[in-house]
Formats: C-alpha cells, sequence, structure tokens
C-alpha cells in the first residue's frame, strides 16, 4: 500500500491540475467557534443506502452531491468512493477517519462549537473535468450552506 | 484527485459566505489550487483523520485544522500538522 500511495503521489504530480494565482475567496471567520454553525464536506463519495449512488461512467467524473442528514448513524453510509488510489479499509472500519461526524458531535456537545447544521455534503473525489463541479454543483452547495446560516465549513478528502 | 476537487469546492464555499477549512493529503496539489486554509497531514490517500477508531488523534488533527480558521495571515494558508504519529502501515 506505502509503494501504490507513492505512485499515486508520482502519477498527480505529473497531473494538469490548474494553478491559481492571487489571493484565493477569503471569507474571514468574526465570532468564536463556540458560537458557530458548522457542516462537514467531503468528496469520500458517501451516500445514504436510499440515495441514487455516483455514476462512475461520466467521463471527466461524477460533480453530483449527496446531502447528509445531520441525524444520521454514521455507520449506515455508504462508501461510493472505489478508486485503486487509497485503501478503503480503513473507513469500512469507522467512517470519521474520511467524514468525522461523530468528533463533531462531541465538540458539539462540549460546546467548543456552537452547533452542526442539519445537512451535510459528499461529493465524489475522483473528478478529472472539474468545470461543472467549479460553475455549478460546489456554487450549490455554498448557497445552501449560506441559506443555513452556516459559519464554518470543515473538508476532507480521501 | 480527491484533493484538487476538496479545493475546488471549498474555494466555492469560501465565496459565498462561509469560512472554510480542509485537510489535504497531497500539498503539491493544494499549493496549485490555493484554498483559502488547509492543514497538510502526513498519512496515505484515505486516512486524511490518520486512523480509524483513534478518536484522540482524531481530535488532535481537527483541533489543529479548527486553529486556522482564527489565524490572521491572509491566505491562501497551508499548515504542516504537527501530528507525528507515523502508524505502521500508514507512512
Amino acid at each position: 500500500m506505502f509503494k501504490l500511495d507513492n505512485l499515486y503521489r508520482f502519477f498527480m504530480r505529473a497531473y494538469p491540475v490548474k494553478s491559481y494565482g492571487g489571493i484565493p475567496p477569503n471569507t474571514p471567520l468574526h465570532k468564536a467557534l463556540s458560537r458557530c454553525r458548522v457542516a462537514l464536506i467531503t468528496t469520500a463519495g458517501l451516500h445514504l443506502q436510499e440515495q441514487m449512488p455516483y455514476n462512475d461512467r461520466i467521463i471527466g467524473g461524477d460533480c453530483s452531491y449527496r446531502e447528509i442528514p445531520n441525524t444520521i448513524e454514521t455507520q449506515v453510509l455508504a462508501l461510493g468512493h472505489r478508486s485503486k488510489a487509497f485503501d478503503a479499509s480503513g473507513t469500512e472500519s469507522d467512517i470519521n477517519l474520511v467524514f468525522p461526524l461523530d468528533r463533531f458531535r462531541e465538540l458539539e456537545s462540549e460546546g467548543k462549537i456552537g452547533s452542526l447544521n442539519d445537512r451535510h455534503f459528499s461529493f465524489m473525489g475522483s473528478i478529472t473535468k472539474p468545470k461543472p463541479l467549479i460553475t455549478k454543483t460546489s456554487p450549490e452547495v455554498g448557497q445552501m450552506l449560506k441559506a443555513d446560516d452556516v459559519d464554518v465549513a470543515f473538508l476532507t478528502p480521501v | 484527485m480527491c484533493n484538487q476537487s476538496v479545493g475546488l469546492i471549498q474555494r466555492a464555499v469560501e465565496a459565498a459566505g462561509i469560512s472554510t477549512i480542509s485537510i489535504t493529503l497531497d500539498e503539491s496539489i493544494t499549493k496549485r489550487v490555493k484554498p483559502s486554509r488547509a492543514l497538510s497531514v502526513p498519512y496515505r490517500f484515505g486516512y486524511p483523520l490518520g486512523e480509524p477508531n483513534n478518536p484522540e488523534l482524531q481530535h488532535a488533527i481537527i483541533s489543529e485544522a479548527l486553529a486556522l480558521l482564527v489565524d490572521e495571515r491572509l491566505p491562501p494558508i497551508l499548515k504542516s500538522s504537527r501530528q507525528h504519529h507515523i502508524l505502521a502501515d500508514n507512512k
């Protein structure tokens, strides 16, 4: 697995990822975390059993997203991300490895964050042609989270 | 491509008026995509929170990441995690 990880990293260095210049979008946080509403976003390709799985036949990748209710039992989430680039056994053992909802529930109960949003989001990360992700689906999720009065989004890859 | 996707989603969500923080497993990609704030962790793909069923380590990583939300430097901010918990099969 160590060798596979390194091979994938080698491949990624050669991959034509667009480089962005300048200062990125910036929304400074102006209140204490203990008063913030927090949402999680992962690219682990998580979905509920009753939701449509991601479509791995779309050339360039599936840029769609799934809404994950905050009330979900984390054990019932399905991992839709099937890639030879990573070992999924850790996530199968503990979904918090990629989607740390139980950890954030603990932070909420300890008062370290204000509250968790009623919904979180998952995308499928294996996207080689990200234009729909940039122009459509990511801004949609941003607008929905803004409408939910979310202050902070915590994002995880796989 | 997951680390690129996270950065692109993060840029859009931040542009919508939400403060964002991400974990990255590949600094070279994150340096190109330039999201506002990212914590680089020393783990293999598939293990952004370090180790399954290790709440203590997961909390340590989350805490480090959340601290970047109040970092007063101008984005992009990319910080290497202080975690040196190198796991037997997770180098």
